[in-house]
């Protein structure tokens, strides 16, 4: 077990599967990271040694917003949204999707579980 | 897809022009306008524009935030005033 960028613990696996593991560092990040600290992305995490830890920790810390960071500059630009009031403000305040969906039926992960309406049956014939 | 640089963002051009003309003489007033389609211009920040929805104008006060953003975000065309027999509110 390693810490990298925090509270981040990959483990015993492939240096590119491991680092997919912090917020914000998908397969192609991973590989960029690794080529670029000079580490071979198919080695194991428990296999690197000190420097190649500091390597790859400089090259997140220089390049990517990760974890905590990343994840308050999102809620930043979202909150952006709702002050302007701009359509996209109102559907993140009233929980409806953002991107012009389809709300008639499912959205069901904005719209979170179903509500069921009493006699709804009766009151449309 | 999203809009080519080469053109710049579009912005109307006749509202464009009253709002400039108002930036030189220090004046403010409501601009009515069609043009939901346009994008919000660092000019047109301070000013207050009423934009069309289709049925009436909204007024729109522009503030720093809104430039880049397009006019019709600010003027809702739908409303919606809950499900029949929603007791809530």
């Amino acid at each position: 077990m390693a810490r990298i960028a925090g509270v981040d613990i990959p483990n015993n696996k492939r240096g590119e599967i491991a680092l997919t593991y912090i917020y914000g560092i998908g397969r192609s990040r991973a590989q960029r990271i690794l080529a670029e600290a000079g580490v071979d992305k198919d080695q194991k995490v428990q296999e690197w040694n000190d420097d190649q830890f500091a390597a790859i920790r400089q090259v997140i810390g220089d390049n990517f917003k990760v974890e905590g960071e990343l994840r308050s500059e999102i809620q930043l630009n979202i909150k952006r949204l709702m002050d302007i009031g701009c359509y996209r403000g109102v559907r993140h305040r009233i929980g409806l999707p953002v991107r012009g969906q389809s709300t008639k039926n499912n959205a069901r992960t904005r719209k979170g579980k179903r509500k069921t309406v009493a006699n709804k049956k009766m009151a449309t014939k | 897809m999203s809009r080519s640089l080469k053109k710049g963002p579009f912005i109307d051009f006749k509202l464009e022009r009253k709002v400039l003309a108002m930036n030189d003489t220090n004046k403010k007033s409501v601009v009515k306008t069609w043009a939901r389609a346009s994008v919000i211009s660092p000019d047109f920040v301070g000013h207050t524009i009423a934009v069309h929805n289709g049925n009436k104008f909204i007024p729109v006060y522009v503030t720093e935030n809104m430039v880049g953003h397009r006019l019709g975000e600010f003027a809702p065309t739908r409303t919606f005033r809950g499900h029949a027999g929603n007791k809530k509110r």
